[in-house]
């Protein structure tokens, strides 16, 4: 589950992180009003304008609005003008991107909504550092990674320069101990107050990834300020979804203007759902099944429209519910349902597709493989039904069929 | 011969709610030796299975049986009174990787984890806490363990199996059931189906299963069937150029899943351009392992690798 970024600095402050100070913004107003405090406490007459979404690469994307606006603004306007003149560059640049759509090189060329702006002051950078806490699976223990090439994506610094990359594996059994803070600060360069600053920061954050069930803590760039301050200029925080329901803190963060509605109707029925963008829909017991059975559909010459995991023991109501979130898709042009029943029994699925069939009616072909216990009884269902159903000897002829028919 | 687990296997459930409770009934029905469970607050009671025996198990039973399996409050007691040699948890994901560790503390040598949804965290604490111990962790989040005709721990259908000469180890419930499936039509069968389960944090891994397969005398080839999301399968790709003197048939689910979107599976995810199914399958195929094309031709792959052998 991923948060905002103001909602994960308000975490780390929580935790004796250093962060900028900052306030969130849903109207101009808003923006306007948080102008004045801000450079009134901190002394510095910039301020920056941050949109709020889950999509990374801010700084560079662009409104489809107003092309010529960035997702991020340094407004420096106070420096000269006082703080009248920062509030009316802030209420122009609001004006412009709030409810206005943000495209990224992460969101995709449809784009994000802003509804959010972040408000923050101004910072004295010396230096731009990386600095994460992620799991690493070949070793299963959490690992900070950091890096000096910070403001950079470090998947990018990963592929072109590896060795600027340090690596600390975190036992969870102690935790990242202090000569490990001491090694990594002093990898990245630190020393005097900053050192001692850093050190400080890595122990915050470890501790609160632990504390959180991060499974993913990305502070880029983390900042060492000219007076020797060590903050986060920006912060990423996604959270492990299995450890959720230890945090309903964090569960109150989520944003579901964020997330995609279909894969949340989904989620609520018990169903795994992803949208792809192919014609052919996919309903399947497993997720390891389900991977295949896309990935046999496009070896056929077809697209698949989704990923739909049922789990090993849907109802005839999740079927139904599954059926309704892959017709709902304009683009699906062809169903194919795909169960090796093995703790699902056959006959119940046959219930459960002709049961959704009857209620949310069929205007595209319908494939259906069966497989496993009381195969021949699942069969019989779909047969007698007298539902327009082409049934499947196996998943390859599923497929070629489906392929096949929608065409 | 099989791996991991047998007709001597003795078998201890933790986690006796209703899906431990309709598990263990299959599983004796299929014949496996489940000799107790452990249940803190239920310690004492003696929980009774009784019904028709399934018929895919062991031959020459007879058709109908009766089981008391005695509870315990712990593992220690269970491992004291029955000399369980292998566990297996149904235990809710909050408790899970507690039970795990409870297991491993007592020296239960096999702990095979069903539980889907365990932490990450938890599992990470629960993998340090086997570091040298001497038990074993299968899972979690996997189908189970099964030698054909003798020991089924574990969720899978039963009557899918069939004895034969093919090793099976893989990160997907279900398409572990279509490659069985497959070997059971084609007469191949299986010597052992092992499930390493679909979360990123997990015990037993592909190398430590081939490794095991490689020195069973009646395991003649192995299909693999991994799926995107982290390096294991590239591992596995290095121990199999280096040391398996036995032929592999595989398959890699997710070459069409779009990247940072977890598909189902917790393990299920290509990041940063890492765990790329075209990644994997390269790495097998240069280690000579015979890739199907699609889930439906994995036993013919593992015939025409045993052929070609």
């Amino acid at each position: 589950m991923k948060i905002h970024e103001y909602q994960a600095k308000a975490l780390m402050k929580e935790r004796g992180i250093t962060v900028p100070e900052g306030r969130v913004a849903t109207t101009v107003d808003e923006a306007v009003a948080a102008v004045r405090p801000l450079i009134e406490s901190t002394g510095n007459p910039v301020v920056v304008l941050k949109s709020q979404i889950h999509a990374g690469g801010r700084g560079k994307g662009r409104f489809k609005e107003h092309p010529d606006v960035g997702g991020v603004n340094v407004v420096t306007a106070g420096v000269e003008g006082g703080i009248e003149a920062a509030e009316e560059a802030v209420r122009t640049l609001a004006t412009k991107m709030l409810g206005s759509t943000l495209v990224t090189v992460q969101t995709g060329p449809e784009g994000k909504k802003v509804n959010r702006l972040y408000v923050e002051q101004g910072i004295d950078i010396a230096e731009e550092l990386y600095l994460s806490v992620l799991l690493d699976r070949a070793i299963s223990r959490n690992v900070v990674m950091a890096s000096t090439e910070g403001g950079t994506e470090i998947e990018v610094v990963a592929a072109e320069t590896p060795d600027k990359i340090l690596r600390e594996p975190i036992d969870p059994a102690f935790g990242l101990l202090p000569f490990q803070a001491k090694r990594v600060a002093w990898s990245l360069g630190l020393d005097g107050d900053a050192h001692r600053n850093g050190v400080a920061f890595l122990t915050a954050l470890t501790k609160a990834a632990v504390e959180l069930d991060t499974d993913l803590v990305e502070i880029n760039p983390l900042v060492v300020t000219t007076d020797g301050a060590v903050m986060a200029l920006d912060g990423k925080m996604s959270f492990e979804a299995n450890a959720l329901y230890r945090h309903p803190d964090v569960v109150g963060l989520r944003d579901l203007t964020e997330e995609d509605p279909e894969e949340l109707e989904a989620k609520e029925h018990g169903l795994s759902f992803i949208k792809l963008d192919g014609t052919i829909g996919c309903m399947v017991n497993g997720a390891g099944l389900a991977m295949a059975t896309m990935d046999i559909i496009k070896y056929f010459g077809g697209e698949p429209a989704n990923f739909l995991d049922v789990g090993g023991g849907a109802n005839v109501d999740q079927i139904t519910a599954a059926f309704k979130i892959i017709t709902k898709d304009p683009d699906v042009k062809g169903i194919f349902v795909n169960i090796f029943g093995g703790i699902m029994r056959c006959d119940t699925i046959a219930e459960g597709v002709v049961a959704a069939v009857e209620e949310v009616g069929l205007t595209v072909p319908l494939v259906v493989r069966l497989e496993g216990t009381n195969v021949e009884l699942g069969k019989q269902i779909i047969d007698g039904s007298g539902l327009n159903v082409v049934s499947a000897a196996d998943m390859k002829d599923g497929a070629n069929k489906i392929v096949e028919l929608a065409g | 011969m099989s791996i991991l687990v047998g007709k001597a296997t003795k078998v201890i459930v933790q986690g006796l709610g209703r899906t431990g409770r309709f598990h263990t009934d299959k599983a004796i029905a299929y014949g496996t030796r489940i000799v107790g469970a452990v249940h803190p607050s239920r310690a004492g009671e003696v929980e009774v299975f009784e019904g028709d025996t399934d018929h895919s198990g062991v031959p020459g039973r007879p058709d109908t049986y009766r089981v008391e399996v005695p509870i315990f409050r712990s593992v220690v007691d269970a491992m004291a009174a029955t000399g369980a040699d292998a566990s297996v948890v149904y235990v809710p994901p909050p408790f899970a990787a507690d039970a795990i560790m409870e297991a491993a503390d007592a020296g239960m040598p096999l702990v095979i984890t069903i539980t889907e949804g365990i932490p990450v965290a938890d599992m990470v604490v629960a993998k340090r806490y086997l570091e040298g111990r001497d038990t074993r962790l299968v899972g979690p989040n996997c189908p189970g363990v099964i030698t054909p005709r003798e020991c089924k721990i574990g969720i899978m259908p039963g009557y899918i199996h069939a004895p034969g000469r093919v090793g099976v180890v893989s990160r997907s419930g279900t398409l572990t059931y279509e490659a069985v499936y497959q070997l059971t039509q084609n007469g191949l069968g299986q010597t052992t189906a092992v499930g390493i389960g679909g979360d990123p944090v997990n015990g037993t891994d592909f190398v430590d299963v081939l490794r095991s397969f490689n020195d069973d005398p009646a395991t003649e080839g192995v299909i693999m069937i991994g799926e995107i999301g982290g390096t294991a399968e590239e591992e596995a790709a290095a121990w199999i150029a280096a040391n398996m003197t036995k032929p592999v048939a595989g398959f890699i689910a997710g070459t069409t899943a779009p990247p940072g979107k977890r598909m189902g599976h917790a393990g299920a995810i290509i990041s940063g351009g890492k765990g790329t199914a075209a990644a994997k399958i390269e790495a097998l195929e240069a280690a000579g392992v015979v890739m199907a094309p699609t889930p439906t031709d994995m036993g013919q792959a593992m015939a025409e690798a045993l052929e070609r052998a």
